[in-house]
């Protein structure tokens, strides 16, 4: 089992969730973030005064997946969140050592 | 100054003769079991009429005359009374709780109700009397203390056709909203209980001395009630603005800057409710300027027509300014340039045409942009929402821009065919128009200083570090303005 987490532009969102539910993947959960990697922020004038705004606001998925699936959804993340300037986001993957629903206890890949 | 227009009582000649027209045909129908009016009923029936019922017919008519113009004029100032209440809340409140960041919203839109509640209590107990009883140079007296003698018959040296009641409420909002515009460079750092002793001391010892100065019978600034210095004020530009903006500069110096003022960013966390806010205002400020006519007359549509422009003026003018500067107008700068228009055609307003308040407006909106992007950054105090570059700055230009502009015209105050404002030919009102200013601001100066010292030892004015971090919504009221979870 995997961990993707992936943060994205949130004008791409939309379009990664359908693309991901395309390919058989069920589960997921989103937050709004915010945050900034390489990207610079804006800036903003209120009466003059200029605050540069670095912390941009973000959309973070995240999914636990079986192996099988986790190649063909980091793929489809990156055909569909990628909009070719700075600012896109990344993608993180992390090995899951047990997964447990709680609602039967099932555990491992049976509870994704 | 505030007073009844002159052309009442030409546009009154119509409806005097309407009545005439009228009553006698009308009376002349009454049946003689009718006992509402016996005298006109004699009149009716003797032939031919004596002097004595005409001119008794005639003081009815006069009578009624003067309860028909009282009515009308009753009605809009009430609805003025009203809508100047309607500027500090929810107006004021809303256009300062905007600006704000958000653990602040509560404590500065409390600040404002705090002070309808508690200027309209001391309003009643002595503030209406120290403001507008007895005819001293600086300070009225204890005549009317607790309301004493204000009732249904009118005041005659300030307004001869409305209860003194209605005078009464209606200069009451100007106290409450005066005071509150203060709260905007204070905002985010000043202890709640800090700011209501400071305010009531300074609604007593400020406000009602110079309201009493530019208003009241006798004041030293009173340009038609026997002032040695004629200053025109029609609604408040040295007494609303110049007060509260530039106690509002000093009260800035004294508390300092905000923690982290200005490296740490504080944008405002709503301007929609600033915007809301902005549009009250607006909309409030015909009450303010159009209600200083104290009449329904055509003075109080020249002031009317005056607040629109100069505002509109303004608006365009800062936005312009912006676009310039950097590429964009901005809703803030938009809202913010129409309450400076506001600002500077208040003292204006029952003197100028539309074409003067138009250039009150462009003038007012240019300068008082570059006063708050500029010359604030220069010298580095930290007003919090501008109370002093609106309304200080905003105040002092609008009242020197009304010693150029007003004309007898709109408003023959210093009697029919005198000149009035420079451009009439009386330049000497711009000397007039200086005197006040200089004396609104070394009034306002020196008393917020004094006033601030006697609060910072009896309760200190600054929250702790950590309540300013904390927010004053908790620190100060224990409740959050968003509780977006519950």
């Amino acid at each position: 089992m995997m961990k993707i987490e992936a943060i994205i532009q949130p004008s791409r969102f939309e379009s990664v969730k359908d693309a991901l539910r395309e390919i058989g993947i069920e589960g997921m959960t989103v937050t709004e973030v915010r945050g900034h990697g390489r990207q610079k922020g804006h800036t903003e004038v209120y009466r003059g005064r200029e605050y540069t705004v670095d912390l941009l606001p973000k959309i973070k998925l995240e999914m636990v997946l079986p192996d099988a699936l986790v190649n063909r959804a980091v793929d489809t993340i990156l055909k569909t969140a990628k909009t070719g300037k700075i600012g896109d986001g990344k993608i993180f993957l992390s090995r899951v050592e047990e997964a447990i629903r709680i609602r039967n206890e099932e555990r491992g890949e049976n509870a994704l | 100054m505030k007073r009844v227009g002159w052309k009442c009582s030409f546009s009154l000649l119509p409806v005097l003769g309407a009545i005439l027209f009228t009553a006698i045909p009308l009376s002349a129908q009454q049946t003689p079991a009718s006992s509402v009016a016996p005298a006109t009923m004699m009149a009716s029936f003797a032939a031919p009429e004596t002097a004595k019922t005409v001119s008794e017919k005639l003081a009815q008519l006069d009578k009624d005359v003067k309860a028909a113009q009282s009515s009308a004029d009753n009605a809009w100032m009430l609805v003025s009374a009203a809508l100047v209440l309607m500027m500090t809340g929810p107006g004021l409140a809303l256009f300062y709780g905007g600006l704000v960041r958000r653990k602040n919203t509560l404590a500065i839109m409390m600040q404002s109700f705090a002070l309808m509640a508690l200027i309209t209590v001391l309003w009643a107990l002595v503030g209406y009397s120290l403001c507008f009883g007895g005819d001293g140079h600086f300070i009225g007296s204890f005549e009317h203390a607790f309301l004493r003698g204000v009732g249904a018959d009118p005041n005659p040296d300030y307004a001869g056709t409305i209860p003194q009641l209605t005078f009464m409420v209606y200069q009451l909002m100007f106290a409450i909203i005066t005071p509150a515009l203060i709260t905007g460079a204070t905002a985010e750092r000043m202890k709640f209980s800090g700011t209501v002793l400071f305010l009531t001391l300074w609604f007593l010892v400020v406000y009602a001395p110079l309201a009493h100065m530019v208003w009241g019978k006798g004041g030293l600034l009173n340009a038609s009630l026997g002032g040695k210095f004629p200053t025109l004020d029609f609604a408040g530009g040295t007494v609303v603005h110049i007060s509260s903006g530039v106690s509002a500069l000093v009260c800035a110096l004294y508390l300092g800057k905000r923690t982290g003022y200005p490296k740490q960013p504080m944008p405002p966390h709503s301007l929609v409710l600033s915007f809301i806010g902005a549009c009250l205002l607006w909309v409030g400020w015909f009450g303010f300027n159009a209600g200083s006519a104290l009449a329904s007359n055509s003075l109080a549509s020249s002031a009317f027509v005056a607040t629109h422009f100069g505002a509109a003026a303004a608006a365009l003018s800062w936005s312009a300014a912006e676009w310039l500067k950097n590429g964009r107008a901005s809703a803030l700068g938009a809202i913010s340039g129409a309450v400076v228009g506001l600002v500077a055609i208040t003292p204006a307003a029952g003197f100028v045409g539309p074409m003067p308040a138009l250039a009150i407006g462009i003038i007012a909106g240019a300068v008082c942009y570059w006063m708050v992007t500029k010359v604030k950054a220069l010298f580095g105090y930290d007003d919090a929402l501008d109370a002093f570059g609106v309304h200080g700055a905003g105040g002092t230009i609008g009242a020197l821009l009304t010693g150029v502009f007003a004309q007898q015209v709109i408003n023959p105050i210093f009697g029919a065919g005198k000149p009035v404002g420079g451009l009439d030919g009386h330049w000497g009102q711009v000397g007039n128009q200086i005197v006040g200013i200089l004396i609104a601001w070394i009034f306002a100066l020196v008393g917020t200083l004094v006033l601030l010292k006697i609060v910072d030892l009896l309760t200190g004015l600054r929250v702790p570090e950590e309540h300013e971090i904390e927010g004053l919504d908790i620190t100060q009221h224990g409740e959050e303005a968003y509780n977006l979870e519950s």
